[in-house]
């Protein structure tokens, strides 16, 4: 489950490449601006007139519209993993697929905390389960049909789910939930084992009728109905599944289909697919008459296409880069286009729990009181670039409670007498040494680091800042006890997105003692707290969502008061709104805005 | 670069008794007289020597400097800084005054103060004089150690010896050092050889950067044994029965003092270069230490803001590189024999 994939738009590699190709153009941009600085003072580009305010897509639907056709252009500085809805991590992938690739269920599209609740898209109504949650039955909706018009039944469903989670070798990219969480199938290698027959074993899943599919699960999971949300319950006919290959033109279920084959690290074009029955789908408006992707584009590039219209969306998602982003936000002129929205991504330190002196709680509340939150937020960008956290779960998810501060201090520069305090309870009235991780290729993370050693040296907690690329950052340093623990690396920065908008999707994997793993560990802080994980072992069983909010609360509170995670800020990301988009708005599950509402009113 | 010709009215050449008189005064010169009075006349490669002094003043000094002016170089200054953008502030007392384009510039600040965090700029770059010039002079020494020896004995023994050197050298130069240098900064250990966290980097850096620029020296010094081998005062030396080590220590290395020198000082603003590179990639000395490739990778996310934060660590480069390369050819001309005085 690496969130470390799911919170960012590109891989790492490309993402260095885009720092190194960004020397010339900032050589020439500075030349621009000493440029443009002699040239007229005010004024702006004019053109359109756009009455939508700051940051308005957040919280409501901008330029609402159903005037249909044209062609919405997007644009990415990096690739899919895979256009394959069965074999992609990326948010971004998760959102775009969707053109083409129907699910049993899907998020609410709407603005706000609405968008975390589910509704059914190709099901016919929520998934019932029996009564410990074991158990989960989806009809489908009848007359669904794929792009050759042949009908979309639940074994194609079952075969999709089959191949992402169990054809680990031809698509590894995707999360496993359901590999995780399926009975009956431990045995099964997979429907590219045994060509006669690729779906003997695989028993998790049954299919009574043409239109109805049985769950079995191994464990109570009352969570289940946001892994039916994924992407790989997009139905793969098994006869055009081609492995890893399928990739190159996706049979559709949606409004959408491929025009041509995707082309990796250059194009994907999508074309209207008359098959599609818009009566069965309240999810998307289905505006344009086509949709092209344009990949591999330097970011810089991207912005400035943006915001001259000649792009529409940087499908990225995660927002303009540092340099447009300072542009755009001191612009009066732009401001009004920009959206600045609240993402689900917790940008924070982790404390361990098992490096001397830090397994004494009292040590590292020493280090929670010292932090200086205005400092972090600094680090990441100011108020655009995050709201200060003083808990864990961010604000949509449900049980979140924003109120909780258990160290406050003025101004969140700190408190430092109060840090001092409890630096001579653990018995280290001097302060210790310790080290701090962070990602050497991601500025903020460095920057990070650097706020957080300043702000601890004022009671004596020496800290050495060490960097390691982003590519193994995650899986063989920070997220490996054995390394962390060689390298005295008490705090280690780090962010985190969660799979579904829930505090279980949030918080299972970074705070559960049973999550911890020997690599790819994202329990960085190593809590093995016997009341947290007992918590999570019983909300899964829990069917009321407000029950299941108020022990989130609870695991949120006790985590915070076990001192093992600083949270810096909630992030924020600096998104362009260009005038001809309509109906655009943030969507919380996805944390950028709603695909598939977006249409255009350029011819 | 050449040296300044002498100027027609030299009163040398205008009096034949002077010629004499001069060429008597030559023969009681030594090279390095010679090539010193060239040098003196070579107003460029004096203006490079003089600011690669500087610079080196400057960096063993900036303790001195930094408390004088009263800002260590990671002391965090983030009133002057703008929280929204991270730009410079104009007025700290009054925001809304918006950015500084000149970042902060004051008496306070010589140099402005950096985004963000508003250190400030003249003492990181004090300081990263130092980082810079440590590791670069360090691995020049490196370099020139290895290439020396190994030039040496190439070229004087020949045969089997100096095929394997010469195959030895094309091997290094062909080595792709970059990839090499971000992989092995990837997976160096958290201590080593009795060194950690810093002072380990900068050994690896030192490390990478002479061990594999030696061929450059290396090459060098083998091409003036070659010649000086078989010139007649080591034949003389040899038929008077001196042995090897005797020949290369006495007669050899006193001769290839100055071609080492003069590269070596060329080999030092690649070396800056190169250090400066890495710490771009993040693979250099750790934060928060003061590193001019540094500097520059993490003024790149403020370019728009604030473009005096690429611009002053830029120059910071620019202009010791430039220093070292005139000061180096300036010594290549002083001390060519071909060149006429």
């Amino acid at each position: 489950m690496s969130t470390h994939h799911f919170t960012h738009a590109g891989p790492p590699g490309r993402q260095r490449g885009r720092g190194r190709a960004a020397v010339p153009a900032a050589a020439a941009a500075v030349l621009v601006l000493l440029l443009s600085a002699c040239g007229d003072g005010g004024g702006g580009r004019g053109g359109e007139a756009v009455d939508a305010e700051f940051n308005e897509g957040e919280t409501q639907i901008v330029n609402p519209s159903d005037q249909t056709g044209g062609t919405l252009r997007y644009a990415i500085s990096s690739d899919f993993d895979s256009p394959d809805p069965g074999n992609t991590y990326y948010a971004f992938s998760w959102n775009f697929t969707r053109y083409y690739a129907r699910t049993l269920l899907t998020y609410t599209p709407e603005p706000g905390e609405a968008g975390t609740q589910l509704q059914p898209d190709l099901a016919e109504a929520m998934p019932e389960a029996n009564d410990d949650s074991t158990e989960w039955t989806v009809k489908l909706k009848p007359g669904l049909k794929f792009e050759d018009g042949s009908e979309i039944t639940a074994q194609d469903i079952k075969y999709a789910i089959a191949r992402s989670n169990f054809g680990d070798q031809a698509l590894p990219n995707g999360p496993k939930y359901f590999q995780e969480l399926l009975a009956d199938s431990e045995d099964y290698e997979g429907p590219y084992a045994d060509e006669a027959d690729p779906l003997a074993g695989f028993d998790g899943i049954e299919t009574p009728d043409d239109h109805t599919l049985v769950f079995h699960l191994n464990t109570s999971f009352s969570e289940f109905p946001y892994v039916l949300v994924q992407p790989q319950t997009a139905p793969v006919p098994a006869d055009a599944d081609r492995g890893e290959q399928y990739q190159g033109h996706v049979i559709s279920s949606g409004p959408y289909k491929f025009d041509g084959d995707y082309r990796p690290g250059v194009s994907l074009n999508l074309v209207r697919n008359d098959q599609w029955d818009p009566a069965t789908d309240p999810t998307r408006k289905a505006l344009p008459d086509r949709i092209e992707v344009q990949l591999g584009v330097d970011q810089n590039e991207i912005d400035q296409r943006l915001v001259n219209g000649e792009l529409d969306v940087d499908l990225g998602g995660t927002g303009v880069g540092p340099a447009m982003k300072g542009t755009l936000i001191t612009n009066e002129d732009e401001r009004h286009s920009v959206d600045n929205p609240q993402t689900n991504t917790l940008r924070y330190v982790n404390v361990n729990t098992v490096i001397e002196p830090l397994d004494d709680p009292a040590c590292r509340e020493a280090v929670m009181f010292a932090a200086d939150h205005d400092a972090l937020q600094r680090a990441w960008g100011g108020d655009t670039g995050g709201d200060i956290a003083t808990q864990i779960m961010p604000a949509a998810l449900p049980g979140s409670d924003p109120g909780m501060n258990l160290y406050p201090s003025e101004e969140n520069k700190g408190d430092l007498d109060k840090a001092r305090e409890k630096l001579e309870e653990c018995g280290e009235p001097d302060g210790f040494s310790t080290a701090i991780g962070a990602r050497a290729d991601r500025p903020a993370d460095v920057s990070t680091a650097e706020a957080l050693q300043q702000a601890l040296a004022r009671v004596g907690i020496e800290v050495e800042i060490k960097q390691y690329p982003s590519d193994s950052y995650t899986n063989t340093q920070a997220g490996s006890p054995d390394f962390v623990h060689e390298n005295d690396l008490g705090l280690t920065v780090y962010g985190w997105a969660p799979d579904w908008p829930s505090g279980y999707g949030f918080m299972s994997k970074i705070l559960d003692g049973n999550a911890i793993q020997q690599a790819g560990n994202s329990n960085i802080s190593e809590l093995d707290d016997e009341q947290i994980n007992d918590w999570f072992d019983e909300v899964v069983t829990i069917d009321d969502e407000e029950e299941r909010a108020s022990i989130y609360t609870q695991i949120d509170e006790r985590a915070m008061q076990q001192a093992v995670i600083v949270p810096a800020v909630f992030e924020r990301t600096v998104l362009y709104r260009p005038p001809n988009l309509t109906n655009v708005y943030y969507h919380v599950g996805y944390s950028m805005y709603d695909y598939m509402t977006l249409g255009t009113t350029r011819e | 670069m050449t040296a300044p010709m002498d100027a027609p009215e030299s009163s040398q050449h205008a009096d034949p008794e002077a010629v004499v008189a001069g060429a008597a005064n030559a023969a009681n010169r030594s090279l390095r007289q010679i090539a010193w009075q060239r040098f003196r006349r070579d107003k460029v490669g004096m203006a490079g020597g003089i600011v690669v002094i500087l610079l080196i003043l400057v960096a063993l000094c900036a303790p001195l400097l930094t408390a004088w002016f009263g800002h260590p170089p990671n002391q965090f200054n983030q009133d002057l800084v703008d929280p929204l953008t991270g730009g410079v502030l104009r007025d700290p007392d009054d925001p809304a005054q918006g950015l500084d384009p000149w970042g902060g510039v004051s008496t306070q600040h010589l140099l402005g103060v950096e985004p963000v965090n508003g250190r400030d700029l003249f003492s990181r770059i004090v300081y990263g004089a130092r980082t810079s010039l440590l590791v670069a002079t360090v691995a020049t020494v490196v370099c020139v150690v290895i290439g020396t020896v190994l030039g040496i004995v190439a070229g004087y023994f020949g045969g089997w010896v100096d095929t394997v050197i010469s195959r030895a050298m094309d091997i290094f130069l062909a080595f792709p050092l970059l990839l090499f240098a971000i992989a092995l900064v990837g997976v160096i250990p958290d201590g080593a050889f009795g060194l950690s966290g810093n002072n380990l980097r900068i050994g690896v850096l030192v490390f990478i950067i002479g061990f594999f620029n030696w061929p450059y020296i290396g090459r060098i010094v083998r091409g003036q044994t070659l010649t000086l081998k078989e010139r007649e005062f080591v034949e003389a030396s040899r038929s008077l029965g001196a042995g090897s080590a005797h020949i290369v220590f006495r007669e050899i290395l006193p001769n290839l003092v100055t071609p080492i020198l003069v590269y070596s000082t060329l080999l030092i603003p690649t070396n800056i270069l190169f250090e400066a590179a890495l710490s771009f990639l993040g693979v250099g000395i750790n934060p928060p230490t003061a590193t001019w490739g540094g500097m520059l990778e993490g003024a790149l996310r403020f370019y728009t803001t604030s473009p005096h934060f690429v611009i002053i660590p830029g120059l910071a480069i620019f202009i010791t590189v430039l220093a070292f390369n005139l000061f180096g050819d300036g010594l290549r001309d002083a001390f060519d024999p071909r060149s006429s005085d």
